[in-house]
């Protein structure tokens, strides 16, 4: 299974490479979204330092949304997903593949997203550690709920729209871990930040699993 | 109530009502009859929540009704990818739709609970906003079940979204302990004293039963009437089938 998903990580990452889509699209998306929130919060550095935590994630969450879109949007062309299912590729190798190719990229979008409100917001970074885990585990959590639900919801004319309505609610959690762990890690709020790690590390083992059971159906029946 | 599948598995439904749906519609509705007597005329006002008291009566019920309805969705959307089932495949879009209705209701009477107690219909609070979540969802659910796909299709994408969305029923449920919460602890299975007792826990107990008779009334005739949809779409078929037989066959002589 792990074989099978490398060589799909391999293959959506090259394919990344190659049109950077990410780059060119993805990355500009979020420095403006972190340009507007300053103009809605009308520039007040004091309360955008205090609201970078959340700021960071709703950022993160509406890139995952375009990402998540992008990565399914080109399964429908030229006929991959038959091409997958008739592959002798294990669902679950190509639903963990896609899982790394998206925790790939969307962990790429937050060390810009990082640097540029250090830059814009005037934060100062602390509590590394627990900086580097919470952002692993919530991407991972993202990346394999963004799997769950783009084949469902990604690719099709009429589909593309119902895409935030199923994923944006399923990681609200995500959200709401994530930003409290941050604002321990800035020195915002006290204590409990390895609590939310953990409840983020749980919400990826949750999505992991059930998309490694389900995705088996799903690739035969979308 | 017409019958329009003659061919369906034994036991099917075949018409929009059966002996036992109308005996829950006799109970459901005896029920609350009996819930508005004793909600607005046995029960008094309560001593610190005054008349507003009397929303509980609804509110605690119709989010009762709605878990059970949806983790029932849940349960039924497994067998459909186990059994790849018709019958649970619709069961679990009845139990949706009911669900969704019942939530609905509880976010609405909430936020008039608020109105009154709080001063404000919305406040930023942990259950609140969960609860919120999780009507997004199973409207989500529901937005899937309405894209053009075939049945199975259809079924599939259906079932994983179904069993996905449960996974936030007990976030929900517990979000008044894990998070700083001004709503209430949980009042009936929790493990503070509810402080509630006599005429008033009779009422609510009543009003529970009730309202879960009302869901399982409501899904029942709401899944009769999908599957007769599915029939009436295979006999359409069917009869289009047999049409273009018999033109061939007048074609042949």
């Amino acid at each position: 299974m792990m074989h099978d998903a490398l060589v799909i990580a391999g293959k959506d990452l090259r394919l990344e490479a190659r049109s950077r889509v990410a780059l060119n699209q993805v990355l500009p998306f979020v420095l403006a979204v972190v340009l507007l929130f300053g103009f809605a919060l009308d520039a007040d550095t004091l309360l955008l330092r205090r609201a970078t935590s959340g700021l960071f994630w709703v950022t993160v969450l509406f890139s995952a949304v375009m990402v998540v879109q992008r990565s399914f949007a080109i399964e429908r062309q030229d006929g991959v997903t038959d091409a997958l299912r008739l592959s002798a590729l294990s669902p679950g190798g190509i639903f963990l593949g896609k899982v790394m190719s998206l925790f790939c990229q969307l962990l790429l979008v937050e060390v810009v997203l990082g640097l540029a409100v250090i830059v814009f917001y005037d934060v100062t970074p602390s509590g590394a550690a627990l900086l580097l885990v919470v952002s692993v585990a919530a991407t991972l959590g993202i990346a394999a709920a963004g799997c769950l639900y783009g084949p469902l919801a990604a690719g099709l004319r009429n589909r593309d729209t119902l895409l935030p309505l199923l994923l944006l609610p399923v990681l609200a959690p995500v959200l709401l871990a994530a930003s409290r762990a941050f604002e321990v890690a800035l020195g915002q709020a006290a204590g409990g930040g390895w609590q939310w790690a953990a409840m983020l590390g749980i919400f990826a083992v949750v999505y992991l699993v059930l998309g490694v059971a389900v995705w088996g159906p799903l690739l035969e029946e979308t | 109530m017409t019958d329009i599948a003659p061919d369906s598995p034994a036991g099917a439904p075949t018409s929009t009502s059966s002996r036992a749906t109308r005996v829950l519609g006799v109970l459901s509705l005896a029920g609350l009859a009996l819930t508005v007597v004793y909600a607005f005329a046995i029960t008094g006002p309560d001593v610190r929540l005054g008349n507003s008291v009397r929303i509980m009566y609804v509110h605690v019920p119709t989010v009762t009704a709605a878990y059970c309805l949806m983790i029932a969705n849940a349960l039924f959307s497994g067998y459909t990818l186990w059994k790849r089932s018709t019958f649970s495949d619709l069961a679990a879009h009845a139990c949706a739709e009911v669900g969704v209705l019942m939530l609905g209701l509880t976010l609405v009477v909430g936020a008039i609970w608020g109105r009154m107690t709080w001063g404000a219909f919305w406040v930023w609070d942990a259950r609140l906003t969960t609860t919120a979540l999780l009507f997004l969802m199973y409207i989500g659910y529901l937005a899937i079940r309405g894209l053009p796909a075939s049945p199975r299709v259809r079924a599939t994408r259906s079932a994983i979204v179904g069993i996905a969305a449960a996974m936030l029923i007990p976030i929900v449920h517990k979000s008044v302990e894990w998070w700083a919460s001004l709503h209430q602890n949980e009042t009936v299975l929790g493990k503070v004293n509810p402080n509630i007792s006599g005429n008033q826990y009779f009422t609510l107990m009543l009003a529970m039963v009730t309202f879960l008779l009302v869901a399982v009334w409501m899904a029942m005739h709401r899944f009769r009437v999908l599957w007769l949809i599915e029939q009436l779409d295979v006999v359409g078929v069917d009869e289009a089938i047999e049409a273009r037989r018999a033109e061939n066959i007048g074609v042949g002589q």
